[in-house]
């Protein structure tokens, strides 16, 4: 399945990443061929047959509701870009 | 203290040899941790196993040990010097993924994994490369260089746990920490000539590891015999309630089958894990397998796996998946990597995301995104969860009919620095016999067996779940009949 260039640059509008040309043109290749190497799945017949989504049939793992210890502001913020006021400082995002 | 000198210590020694010996008071561990971080700053110009080498925490964990062995109040571990993968998180010493987005990033907590080790008493020698995010099949794809084979330099150690495998086969350290999602304990074990254990998914937390594919992701040890396995899978399983994917299962003794043998063990062969891959990799599985054999095992050819053949494409939908969600964290805002100077908020987060992780963890996001996206979910994700359950169903099947299932853990032996670099999905074919028992969630085990051009082979025990013990059993029995767990690369000094 051959992707578009503009389909890889869309798909990178999704996932928040800045690529240069020529890395959208190498990623166009060579995720058509990954690609190509899934179309084995349609040989399998899955229509009687549930997802997997992890493999220990784990469901409802629940807790106590009860306080506990938790970071501290200054523990968040230690590892932060942009900091303020015991804020992280973000763009604004609505001009 | 006894009067020796550090650089006479036999470092070739394994975890459970120098804890005898730390208890007969031959060498204290500030001695033996001393002679460690000599070694290992020696041979890390050629191998680059690590991204961060800790002397002065190891030091000032070598001198609680020595406490805690003068006071009787010590572990098998106590003591000994052990490398963590550098996906864990440690307080206050960085933690990088191997990546640029996290060169800066220093941890407030310790992964429970850590706090386990810790608790052990063990001494943390430094943080281990890995394939940036532990993306990858042969440490090639580290921001801080590529990792070498010590069996040789101009080889990769596999990976993405190829640090860890490194410094442990150049006999740096006894034992480590890695993680596995689709074979990354298990082959860099193979490709270096030592063991390595996945265990079942839930047996070991994942809070605080730097999370790539939370259903597949898990952390395992890294060493030269069953034992020093056992011993360090015992001190970090179990339930942890800050990991609600933790299964509560009591954790048993992993020592409990080493007088076993392989008497009563049924080993199966399926012909689907046999085909294709170097002849010589094959011809020293089925050498060992007869070996298995000659000692008791019964061996089962007629199992078969039909759907493994469709796990490659299985993983290579769900693991990107995983890590596109995962890795949407990286921001630029709360820490990592981050452009200050965009035009927006989103040119910002974009840039940073572009700058921050390399290529082969941008090509799996983008793969991820791709799949999970309006119009494709169906046709990618959901069908690959579908198969999933069948890859399952098929080892479930296999199982009612032997004990353990054997095959290579890799196709071939470690092959040359750039050889795959230019070609992801050759790279990913690395991965073709280790990453069924990721999706299925089995424990699997790496074990030396023999030599092919010169290059160490492994043999890949997979057992049921939660079956770790009967992993590290015929592990034990196979080391009591050869001795290729025994075999060191050239001495690095």
């Amino acid at each position: 399945m051959a992707l578009t260039t503009e389909e890889v640059r869309h798909i990178a509008r999704l996932a928040r990443l800045a690529l240069t040309d020529d890395e959208v043109e190498r990623y166009r290749g060579q995720l058509s061929g990954i690609l190509d190497q899934f179309e084995v799945l349609n040989e399998i017949d899955t229509s009687d047959v549930p997802p997997t989504a992890q493999s220990l049939d784990l469901s409802n793992v629940t807790r106590p509701d009860a306080l506990r210890p938790s970071l501290s502001t200054e523990e968040v913020l230690a590892n932060a870009p942009r900091a303020e006021d015991g804020y992280l400082r973000v763009r604004a995002v609505l001009e | 203290m006894p009067n020796i000198d550090p650089s006479t210590i036999d470092l070739d020694r394994t975890a459970h040899e120098h804890a005898a010996a730390l208890r007969a008071g031959e060498y204290t561990s500030v001695q033996l941790t001393e002679a460690t971080l000599a070694r290992v700053k020696a041979q890390d110009a050629a191998l680059n196993a690590y991204v961060t080498i800790t002397d002065e925490l190891a030091l000032e964990q070598a001198r609680a040990a020595d406490a805690r062995l003068t006071s009787g109040d010590a572990t098998l571990l106590t003591g000994v010097p052990v490398a963590v993968k550098d996906l864990l998180s440690t307080k206050g010493v960085r933690t990088t993924a191997s990546s640029r987005m996290l060169e800066d990033f220093v941890p407030v907590v310790d992964c429970t994994v850590v706090q386990r080790l810790n608790a052990s008493g063990a001494v943390t020698i430094g943080k281990a490369n890995l394939d940036e995010f532990a993306m990858g099949s042969s440490t090639e794809h580290s921001y801080f260089g590529p990792t070498h084979n010590p069996w040789d330099l101009e080889r990769v150690p596999g990976g993405s746990s190829g640090g860890s495998a490194a410094t442990v086969a150049a006999r740096g350290v006894p034992l480590s920490l890695g993680t596995d999602t689709g074979g990354s304990i298990r082959q860099p074990a193979a490709l270096c000539g030592i063991l390595g254990l996945k265990p079942t998914y839930g047996r070991v937390s994942r809070w605080g590891v730097v999370a790539f594919a939370s259903s597949l992701d898990q952390v395992g040890p890294f060493g030269r015999d069953a034992e020093d396995l056992a011993d360090l899978i015992q001190a970090i399983a179990g339930d942890d309630p800050m990991d609600s994917t933790t299964s509560d299962l009591p954790v048993p003794d992993f020592k409990e089958g080493f007088d076993r043998g392989f008497d009563g063990l049924r080993v199966g062969v399926p012909a689907e894990f046999m085909e294709g891959g170097d002849e010589g990799v094959r011809d020293a599985v089925e050498a060992a397998i007869a070996a298995m054999e000659a000692n008791g095992a019964t061996i089962v050819r007629d199992i078969t796996l039909p759907t493994a053949k469709a796990a490659l494409p299985v993983y290579y939908i769900i693991a990107p998946s995983e890590a596109s969600a995962n890795l949407a964290r990286y921001d630029g805002v709360k820490y990592g990597h981050a452009v200050t100077n965009g035009r927006s908020a989103e040119d910002e987060m974009s840039r940073s995301r572009g700058e921050g992780f390399g290529p082969e963890v941008k090509r799996r996001i983008m793969l991820g995104t791709y799949a999970l996206s309006a119009g494709y979910f169906d046709a990618y994700y959901l069908k690959a969860q579908k198969v999933r359950t069948l890859i399952r169903r098929d080892l479930d099947t296999a199982f009612e009919r032997c004990d353990v299932i054997a095959s290579p853990t890799s196709p071939n032996v470690a092959f040359r620095l750039n050889e795959k670099l230019d070609d992801p999905y050759a790279m990913y074919l690395n991965d073709l016999y280790t990453i069924p028992v990721n999706i299925a969630g089995n424990p699997g085990i790496s074990i030396p067996c023999g030599f092919s051009e010169g290059l160490p082979v492994g043999l890949q025990l997979v057992a049921p779940h939660f079956e770790e013990s009967t992993l590290l059993a015929a592990a034990h029995a196979y080391e009591g009949i050869t001795d290729w767990h025994r075999q060191a690369p050239p001495s690095l000094g």
